[in-house]
């Protein structure tokens, strides 16, 4: 026997020794040990430090609510923190305590308890609020010690989502939700039963209780096994429901079986009704010195006995206020454990409870009122309640019982109502929800009996709702055992040198709620944030109604007037990357034209170009620099012949009776007077008069239009129109489908373009009579069925050759052949954004943002004055109404042309002017011009042209004369020729 | 998480839709005949509609349909789906 491991029982097995590390130090524990037990057996008491004093803290619960030790785990397991009680044992574990350096044992930031008195509540707010609070955080933060995040990255496959549809969601498997389990189990119905534990039964697990004539246990593994042979039940261990969202969504998170490779696997289940049987949380009692390594939950020092075979320590005293530890008292006693005292608040107790826990001192009307010890329990004082001398008990285990708490935490995200019981002196849920019901401990049952009544009578009811019938079931017979309680929240006037801890987890005291009563936060949600009791890891599991009940106890108000906070999700630390797993931004796919492979052979480098799709930005050769390259493929355009990948560009096919009066309506400017295949550049407002796209549509028949948006903004020009003819002009017969992958282009562009294009061959009639530009022809190139668009992005003569996607890579490799002679050279989005800036083409994200219409553009010509009425028209005309000046679209050429500004710096007027007057929206490399180009929104901007302002850039401004928004080829004969 | 009832798919998650903001008259005209005032309160003032919301859900992963629903904003209870659209 090694530590405090007692010589038989348990439900371990001693047969597998599993060694580990904690803080450094090796260990030994068994299989079927938690982290917890294991530690509490090789006889570690002072487990951790605390949170704001870094006092040594051990372990205090045995479950999900522990508020004391949390580690992290580092290795293969590597996480965040959890409570040292959840995490299983396994060989060669690695964790350490989440606070406390070097060690928990050795901590040196314990020097900050000397400070102790200077630190009330809501201390760092109030202290480091000058000049930044930034400026402390990172320290602050390491010393309050929040588990670091795990170094290395984690394999994706270890964290795993699933989502799942049943009939009855059943949460807790103890006696409630296991006879809960049988009953819809049989009806048929499609179940799924989830546990926190290892293994279902819950507090029948530790306890000596009987059901039907056998013991708990053995009740619960039959229901269990039963349950497993059903084909419409599922069961889950290890698993916890951490929210309940909108239309009964509960979320789980599992841990599966030590050694499995997926280390956490949540689930998004989607449960016609939840049966919510989670049990209830033993709560401490609060006294100064509350919080010494040895300090634990009654029940906690039970169930290390009974399911670990741990004695938490040699002297045991228990402090209560009701009847349940003297149950634990006897527990202890039929496996060979002592209970040295009882403390009991309370005058008097029935007989048939004191005889429980025979032969032991029980001291009635009295209280616990503080511990000694220095790294554990070493004794506890206690007076009498009505005051009195006090004497002195030696003891290194104090077991408390302050009451049960209901584990409502997924009733109350529910928003469901709960209510103060008297009887029960703690907080049980109201009522019963469409789709969610509370049965047995989380319900206020403290009866065995009255729980799985409870468990049987919901199964039935959900049966009933279902219409499916049963057969009448009789519940077993159980043990019973009585149960009163007398509130009882915190001993008398704890000393004001002595700290009382409501919540350990948090280092929240007594005092400190006082101070925020005392400070004005009177109301239990203020006292909560003001204080941070109850938002630590544990959520306050086991100290949320202590707090209520100080609030109440100072204010004399009765508690039940108090009121509670309310839950929120996770109620258990969940892996991020596991939530990742249900997709998301990042779980999107790529798109790619199917000339991609291409760009990649010819060193492309790939660009993400909005609506996920990935296009090349530039191609580099032989070692060129980003710049080198850029200005090569931009010349090759402007001299020769480039090729583009246009295909990502949004396409829309509309048609309908109505169409050419809806692009009337959708756009500012006129597209009912277009000619067959001929197009026109579109500008699209919402109805708050901001631009929302642009792009060029042709017309292809009466009622026919080929729509292209910008690529980003496909699917909200989509959502945009959908809207318009669904929502608000709901008569008119329009079509729209979106053609954007179906059709993807080959765009040559540059001089030489017309000549490749013959050369490529096509029965298309090139001529620029024939097909001028902004026209749509149907035929063949290079023998392919295609619609050549004669539209340009860069100013040159250019030709958007579509064809079906499928046929698109044997045309491209077409093209690049049979163009060799025009050294054709492809270009990427880099270069794009060059050859429009020299043109002075505005984009959507450089020069429209939020703030700027299209006179602001110089496009004033495009809000036609013939329509009475089109998106965005009413808006716009009233913004105009005011007589703020306005950003106007400029160019903007550096007086030094070799500097090039910055894209998004301000522009101002004099170097110590601090208000801007406009900002860089976009600036390059001009091949053309060989200089620095670039353009910018500038407050009243046309009327300056021929001016000059300065383009502030970090500290030393540059001066820049401010010129007409195009750089080349101003009046558009090279991209008609 | 939502379960919207979508006229032609059934009950779908929410995750298939876009929200589409609160319901309000149709455009229709309103924009040529409202005085200023009129059009700006159409355009940015949202009717408070306690409890019941009557919102606009784009189907924009499933059959691409616009619907409106009724949906208690204290209980996420959805009455009466319906399709917005032309019939």
């Amino acid at each position: 026997m090694s530590g405090s491991r007692l010589p038989t029982g348990g439900k371990i097995d001693r047969d597998r020794t599993l060694a580990f590390q904690y803080n450094g130090q090796t260990h030994s524990g068994f299989a079927g040990d938690t982290l917890a037990s294991a530690l509490l057996g090789s006889g570690l008491r002072l487990a951790t430090r605390s949170y704001k004093y870094h006092r040594p803290r051990g372990i205090v619960s045995s479950g999900i609510e522990e508020p004391s030790c949390h580690v992290h785990l580092t290795g293969d397991n590597a996480s965040g923190s959890e409570p040292a009680t959840r995490v299983e044992l396994t060989d060669g574990l690695t964790a350490r305590s989440v606070r406390g350096w070097p060690s928990a044992s050795l901590d040196l930031a314990a020097c900050l308890q000397l400070a102790a008195p200077l630190m009330p509540a809501a201390f760092y707010y109030k202290t480091f609020q000058w000049p930044n609070w930034q400026l402390f955080e990172p320290t602050i933060r390491k010393l309050a010690g929040l588990a670091p995040a795990p170094v290395e990255a984690r394999q994706l496959d270890d964290l795993k989502a699933r989502n799942w549809h049943c009939d009855v969601l059943i949460v807790g498997a103890g006696p409630a939700g296991l006879a809960a389990a049988q009953v819809v189990a049989e009806a048929g119905l499609d179940v799924l039963v989830v546990d926190q534990e290892t293994e279902f039964g819950g507090s029948l697990l530790s306890s000596s209780q009987r059901i039907g004539g056998v013991a708990g246990h053995v009740w619960a593994k039959g229901v269990t096994d039963m349950l497993a042979a059903a084909r419409n039940v599922r069961l889950l261990h290890r698993t916890v429901a951490w929210a309940c969202r909108e239309h009964n969504l509960i979320m789980l998170a599992e841990h599966p079986v030590p050694g499995c490779r997926v280390q956490q696997r949540v689930w998004r289940v989607r449960a016609r009704t939840t049966i919510l049987a989670a049990g209830s949380h033993e709560r401490p009692i609060v006294f100064a010195n509350n919080d010494r390594p040895g300090i634990m939950l009654a029940s906690a020092v039970r169930d290390y006995a009974v399911r670990y075979a741990v004695a938490a320590g040699r002297q045991i005293v228990f402090f209560t206020n009701n009847d349940s530890v003297y149950h634990c008292a006897r527990e202890l006693q039929e496996i060979g454990m002592k209970v040295a005292g009882i403390v009991d608040v309370r005058w008097a107790v029935s007989h048939d409870v004191l005889t429980q826990a025979r032969g032991t001192t029980v001291h009635l009307a009295h209280e616990v009122f503080d511990t000694r010890g220095r790294r554990g329990l070493a004794g506890v004082r206690i007076r009498p309640v009505t005051g009195g001398r006090s004497t002195r008990i030696s003891c290194d285990v104090l077991g408390l019982s302050g009451g049960w708490n209901p584990a409502i935490q997924l009733w109350s995200q529910c928003r469901l109502p709960v209510r103060y019981s008297d009887s029960l002196a703690t907080l049980v849920p109201d009522g019963k929800a469409a789709d969610m019901l509370a049965v047995g401990g989380c319900n206020g049952a403290m009866q065995l009996q009255e729980a799985i009544q409870e468990g049987i009578s919901a199964g039935a009811e959900i049966a009933r709702r279902f219409g499916l019938s049963l057969k009448q079931m009789d519940p077993p017979v159980c043990d019973s055992r009585r149960f009163t309680i007398q509130p009882y929240w915190h001993s008398r006037n704890p000393s004001k040198a002595d700290k009382a801890f409501v919540d350990l987890l948090h280092d929240v005291t007594l005092r400190d709620i006082h101070l925020a009563i005392s400070e004005g936060f009177s109301e239990i949600e203020h006292v909560k944030r003001y204080t941070t009791a109850g938002m630590a890891l544990d959520q306050g599991r086991t100290g949320n109604l202590n707090v209520a009940g100080a609030v109440a106890t100072r204010l004399g108000k009765d508690i039940a007037k108090v009121g509670t906070t309310t839950f929120r999700p996770p109620t258990v630390p969940v892996h991020f990357a596991g939530l990742g797993q249900f997709g998301g931004l990042g779980q999107l796919p790529y798109r790619t034209t199917p000339v991609a492979p291409w760009h990649i052979s010819q060193n492309a480098v790939m660009y993400e170009a909005g609506a996920r799709w990935r296009r090349p930005g530039y191609y580099p050769r032989n070692g060129e620099s980003m710049h080198e390259c850029v200005c090569r493929e931009a010349n090759a355009v402007r001299n020769g012949l480039g090729i583009y990948d246009g295909g990502p560009l949004g396409t829309f096919d509309l048609n309908g009776r109505d169409t050419a009066g809806f692009l009337d309506l959708v756009y500012t400017n006129v597209f009912s007077t277009l000619e067959d295949y001929r197009g026109r550049y579109g500008l699209m407002l919402g109805d708050d008069g901001l631009i929302l796209d642009d792009g060029v549509s042709f017309r292809l028949g009466r009622d026919r239009f080929l729509m292209s948006t910008s690529t980003a903004n496909a699917q909200t020009v989509q959502r945009h129109l959908e809207r318009l003819l669904a929502v608000d002009y709901p008569s008119l017969d329009v079509k729209i489908v979106e053609v954007t992958s179906m059709w993807m282009n080959a765009t040559i562009c540059g001089p030489f373009a017309r000549e490749a294009l013959e050369e490529i061959g096509t029965d298309i009639d090139l001529s620029n009579n024939a097909f001028p530009f902004m026209a749509i022809r149907f035929g063949r190139v290079a023998g392919i069925e295609a619609r050549v668009a004669r539209v340009s992005f860069t100013g040159e003569l250019s030709y958007e050759i579509n064809v079906r996607s499928r046929h698109l890579a044997k045309l491209w490799n077409h093209v690049i052949e049979s163009c060799r002679r025009f050294d054709i050279t492809p270009v990427g989005s880099e270069t794009n954004h060059v050859l429009r800036v020299e043109k002075g083409f505005m984009s959507l994200g450089h020069e429209v943002d939020g703030t700027v219409d299209a006179h602001d553009l110089g496009m004033g010509w495009i809000m036609s004055s013939k329509k009475q009425d089109y998106i965005g028209k009413r808006a716009v005309m009233i913004r105009r109404q005011s007589p703020r000046p306005r950003r106007q679209l400029v160019g903007l050429l550096t007086k030094d042309p070799e500097a090039v500004d910055i894209e998004g710096a301000p522009l101002v007027d004099s170097p110590v002017d601090e208000r801007s007057r406009g900002f860089v929206t976009a600036s390059v490399w001009s091949v053309v011009h060989n200089r620095s180009v670039a353009l910018g929104l500038l407050e009243d901007g046309r009327r300056r042209i021929g001016g000059s302002v300065l383009v502030r850039e970090c500290s030393n401004p540059i001066e820049a004369s401010v010129t007409q928004p195009c750089f080349y080829d101003p009046d558009g004969s090279r991209l008609r020729s | 998480m939502l379960i919207i009832e979508c006229p032609f798919c059934g009950s779908r998650d929410e995750r298939e839709f876009d929200y589409g903001g609160l319901a309000k008259p149709p455009r229709g005209r309103i924009a040529e005949v409202a005085s200023d005032r009129e059009w700006l309160d159409y355009l940015l003032i949202a009717e408070e509609q306690g409890e019941i919301a009557e919102e606009y859900w784009w189907h924009v992963r499933g059959c691409g349909e616009w619907i409106k629903i009724r949906r208690n904003t204290l209980t996420h209870d959805i009455e009466s789906p319906e399709g917005a659209s032309r019939s």
